[in-house]
């Protein structure tokens, strides 16, 4: 998918904001956008993954951004955003919400515009994160959801798989 | 090309495998020495149909089984071999590898060419000796006794078609239709059937009138018939029947004495080879079907060649399936008297159904939930509403409520089916497995039509299954034991399912020796499971054979009595939130009861919160629900706190310490201890609060997330928020673990 729209050339960003850095996430993984309303928790899940919520039917884990990325906890208000995005990973579709602090554009993305990511010393880092690119005075961080959230939530990874096979071996 | 029937394929082998199960279930109905020719004509079908979907799709080895299978199945009703046990059987093993076949090539796995070839020769050499000395046997076997003229035809030569020695009065009846008959909306199908009704008859067609395919006029009719009818009933009873068509034909009825030869087995020569084909399609597919089966080989080879393509779409056994499945020609179709089940067949071809992939239906039953708490919300607002519409407002939304309530019933009972699918396994097995363990045994079946969810229905065939062997192969005796026992020689199994309220029961039941208590608990001594002096309750007694590896069978048959089982259908049934009950008198017979939820889509949960949080615990696992008294709790150091409860310990789990939640109780006589078990254990599970109980709908959390231990899945609150279940059996097993690691 991701292969894809690169090849394609031209695509569609939405941004949002974290504390002071804007992300982009490809606009045809955007199931729903969401104002914040109090999750379930999930026993024994790890920080980042607040709870489930109930998206038309189907339960929906939401992960906050902000703890992800190390950032500042910030508080949860009425005016705090949940964007409900759609992952591939190996086991299928998967939808997940992420909590921002909130939405600010639609963009259009040219790939000749994008940046590499610069080398930050290491693969984990980095490999979340497809591209850099300016749009008017900011910077914008391209975020590759599958890669972010694989290994975040149980079952979505490859390493569960690499684990496993590392153990019977 | 490929690509284009690729699609098709599913629907192929969902087909086939339908009507392989069909097939079995014809074939065991089938009497030997007297088939029924409908019967007959249904597993021609099956094998006809199979071979060419097959051919179509490139299965090659398929199509060329079923082509032998479908060469023996025409000899058959044809009435030119005459059934026997050993080409049922045979025919019986055909569907097997049938099945298995077509499995392989579905996993296109590659087949096992062995067995298909020498089965495939056995049905060859059936034919081959079939055709040489068969037709002289088959004659009087062929049932000359229904309105099917197809055998009569066929054995004309043999011997007329009327039966022997009977003393009935005749009726020979000349029906020369005007070709203006079928214009004016006569059907000569359903004046055959009400003489049927009447007595025996004996059709017979003349097609010497029909003109040449070119000059063949739909709308005519061409053909004239010779009926025979061997009855009782007044002269006026029969002009009745041709009340309606009197003016269109010339009639022609005469009442022959009994005994006289009859006249009808002259006709129909195969010399007018062609006629059935050219006969225009609709008169001749609802007309004549049996005719043109009985005549198919020779037109098949005097006309196909060179006729249109209509010509050979007439052809015999293509005609024929249609004409099976119109439901106007499937009725008045046969039906003897004494014909046992014509009604089951038609039945069962007049539920039309279509497919659904299950997808779209767990995406209605979705919408609908969604629909239901929109409601919910909807009726919570419209309370706080006043003024004079708000009146009107709330009237209107408890008519929404009410139809919201029919529609969600609805959509639950469209993932429901019958639990025949199910049970129409059991005849096979039955008949192979008596055979094999040279037991007599009748397997009687009730409730088929009892309905349920379809995930229920799948996972609930092995544990029946293997209650079934148990009852043939421990439960039945030899026929000399129970000769001797003064019961029938003849066993009974039955199998019968009803719903009880919420839940649906299965109970298998059979009248043989019943349970041995004092050899199972003799058994048990020995093995040390119970105390050489202990008294136990029937109930207790029975638990026994629950226990894995328990066996009292003296020798292992390779039908059972490995001692694996009992245990593995008790967890069965217990993952589908079931349970299994015994009842047994020695020497009377034993009753299995199996009693399961309707869906697994929904649990009876009993809501409980502890602090912030909801959680659903299902009923099913609730023993009971008790507050404590802080003396009544003993602490064991380092392992927890325990309680006594009707003589055992319990041990305490604190929920909100398992799941990592701020309470709002942590004194165990603030809160609520939830007595709940999971397999096979007991716990106290403490709480702050009970809430309400209520019937809620699963979610799973793997969709989009996965397995969380100790959590069976989700629900959706009325208010729209998400509550966790619990799930028993996972809690108690994490609870153990923390408690070890602690």
């Amino acid at each position: 998918m991701t292969n894809d729209s690169i090849k394609s050339g031209l695509q569609q960003v939405l941004t949002f904001v974290l504390g002071s850095e804007t992300y982009g996430v490809d606009i045809l993984r955007v199931q729903e956008i969401r104002g914040w309303s109090s999750v379930t928790k999930i026993p024994h899940a790890p920080a980042h993954v607040l709870g489930v919520l109930n998206l038309r039917g189907s339960i929906v884990p939401i992960v906050d951004m902000r703890m992800q990325f190390n950032l500042e906890r910030a508080e949860y208000t009425a005016v705090t955003v949940i964007i409900v995005l759609s992952v591939q990973s190996r086991k299928g579709k998967r939808d997940f919400g992420v909590v921002v602090d909130g939405v600010s554009d639609v963009v259009n993305v040219d790939d000749s515009q994008v940046k590499a990511a610069p080398d930050l010393g290491s693969r984990e880092a980095t490999e979340h994160i497809r591209g850099l690119m300016p749009v008017a005075d900011r910077m914008v961080v391209l975020l590759d959801i599958d890669k972010l959230i694989a290994g975040q939530l149980p079952n979505t990874s490859d390493s569960e798989d690499q684990a496993s096979a590392a153990a019977a071996a | 090309m490929d690509l284009d029937l690729a699609q098709f394929h599913s629907s192929f082998f969902e087909e086939s495998f339908e009507a392989l199960d069909g097939m079995e279930a014809a074939l065991l109905g089938l009497d030997v020495g007297a088939p029924d020719p409908e019967r007959v004509n249904g597993i021609f079908r099956v094998a006809h149909s199979i071979k060419g979907g097959a051919g179509m799709f490139g299965f090659k080895d398929v199509a060329s089984f079923t082509h032998t299978l479908e060469t023996l199945l025409d000899e058959l009703r044809s009435g030119r071999m005459a059934v026997t046990r050993d080409i049922s059987d045979k025919l019986l093993l055909s569907v097997d590898v049938m099945r298995a076949m077509l499995t392989s090539v579905q996993r296109k796995e590659p087949v096992d060419m062995q067995k298909v070839a020498d089965l495939q020769f056995d049905l060859e050499m059936i034919v081959a000796q079939g055709a040489g000395g068969a037709p002289a046997a088959a004659a009087p076997a062929a049932p000359a006794a229904t309105a099917s003229p197809a055998p009569a035809a066929a054995t004309a030569p043999a011997g007329g078609p009327a039966a022997e020695g009977s003393n009935a009065a005749r009726w020979a009846i000349e029906f020369r239709a005007l070709p203006e008959l079928l214009l004016r909306g006569n059907d000569p199908i359903a004046i055959f059937s009400s003489l049927a009704e009447l007595g025996k008859l004996t059709v017979v067609a003349n097609m010497q009138a029909v003109p040449r395919l070119r000059s063949i006029d739909a709308e005519r009719c061409y053909l004239t018939w010779t009926l025979e009818l061997e009855s009782d009933c007044a002269r006026d009873q029969v002009d009745a029947a041709f009340e309606w068509a009197a003016v269109d034909c010339e009639l022609t009825i005469k009442r022959v004495e009994a005994g006289a030869s009859s006249a009808p087995a002259a006709v129909a020569p195969a010399a007018v080879v062609e006629a059935p084909v050219v006969a225009a399609p609709p008169v001749q597919a609802a007309v004549a079907p049996k005719v043109v089966e009985a005549a198919a080989k020779p037109v098949e080879a005097a006309v196909a060649p060179p006729a249109s393509a209509a010509a050979s779409a007439a052809t015999a056994p293509d005609a024929t399936a249609p004409a099976a499945a119109a439901p106007a020609a499937a009725a008045p179709a046969p039906k003897p008297a004494d014909a046992k089940e014509p009604a089951k067949a038609a039945a069962g071809g007049e539920h039309s159904s279509i497919r659904v992939s299950i997808e779209k239906i767990d995406e209605l039953i979705n919408t609908v939930g969604e629909l239901v708490i929109t409601q919910a919300m909807l009726s919570e607002l419209g309370r706080k509403l006043d003024g004079s519409v708000a009146e009107q407002f709330r009237s209107g939304l408890n008519q929404l409520e009410r139809n919201m309530r029919e529609l969600q019933e609805s959509v639950m009972r469209v993932r429901m089916l019958p639990i025949s699918f199910t049970f129409s396994r059991f005849p096979r097995m039955v008949r192979d497995l008596a055979q094999r363990l040279g037991k007599q045994i009748e397997l009687k079946m009730t409730g088929e039509q009892t309905e349920l969810d379809k995930t229920v229905l799948e996972k609930i065939g092995d544990p029946l299954v293997h209650l079934v062997r148990n009852s043939i192969d421990h439960g039945i005796e030899a026929p000399d034991v129970r000769v001797k026992a003064g019961k029938s020689p003849t066993g009974i199994v039955h199998l019968d399912a009803c719903h009880r309220g919420g839940h649906i029961a299965v109970e298998i039941r059979d009248d043989g020796n019943g349970l041995d208590k004092s050899r199972i608990l003799a058994k048990a001594r020995s093995r040390g499971l119970v105390g050489q002096n202990d008294v136990l309750t029937d109930e207790q007694v029975h638990e026994l054979i629950f226990m894995p590896g328990f066996s009292t069978a003296e020798k292992t048959t390779d039908v059972s009595g490995r001692g694996v089982g009992m245990d593995v259908v008790r967890r069965n049934v217990k993952e589908l939130g079931g349970k299994i009950e015994i009842a047994s008198e020695l020497g009377k017979g034993s009753r299995f009861i199996i009693t399961l939820p309707l869906t697994l889509a929904i649990v009876d949960g009993q809501s409980v919160s502890v602090g912030s949080e909801t959680y659903i615990v299902p009923l099913t696992s609730i023993v009971e629900s008790l507050q404590l008294q802080p003396q009544s709790v003993n602490r064991l150091s380092g392992r927890g706190e325990v309680f006594s409860f009707r003589g055992d310990y319990l041990p305490i789990v604190r929920l909100h310490e398992l799941f990592g939640i701020e309470p709002r109780a942590t004194a165990l006589h603030e809160g609520l201890i939830v007595v709940a078990e999971g397999d096979g254990r007991r716990i106290g599970l403490f709480v702050d609060e009970l809430l309400g109980q209520q019937q809620v709908v699963i979610k799973s959390m793997e969709a989009n997330y996965g397995p969380v231990d100790g959590v069976a899945g989700a629900t959706i609150l009325g208010d729209g928020s998400v509550a966790l279940i619990l799930d028993l059996s996972g809690l108690i097993r994490v609870a153990a673990g923390t408690a070890r690691a602690a």
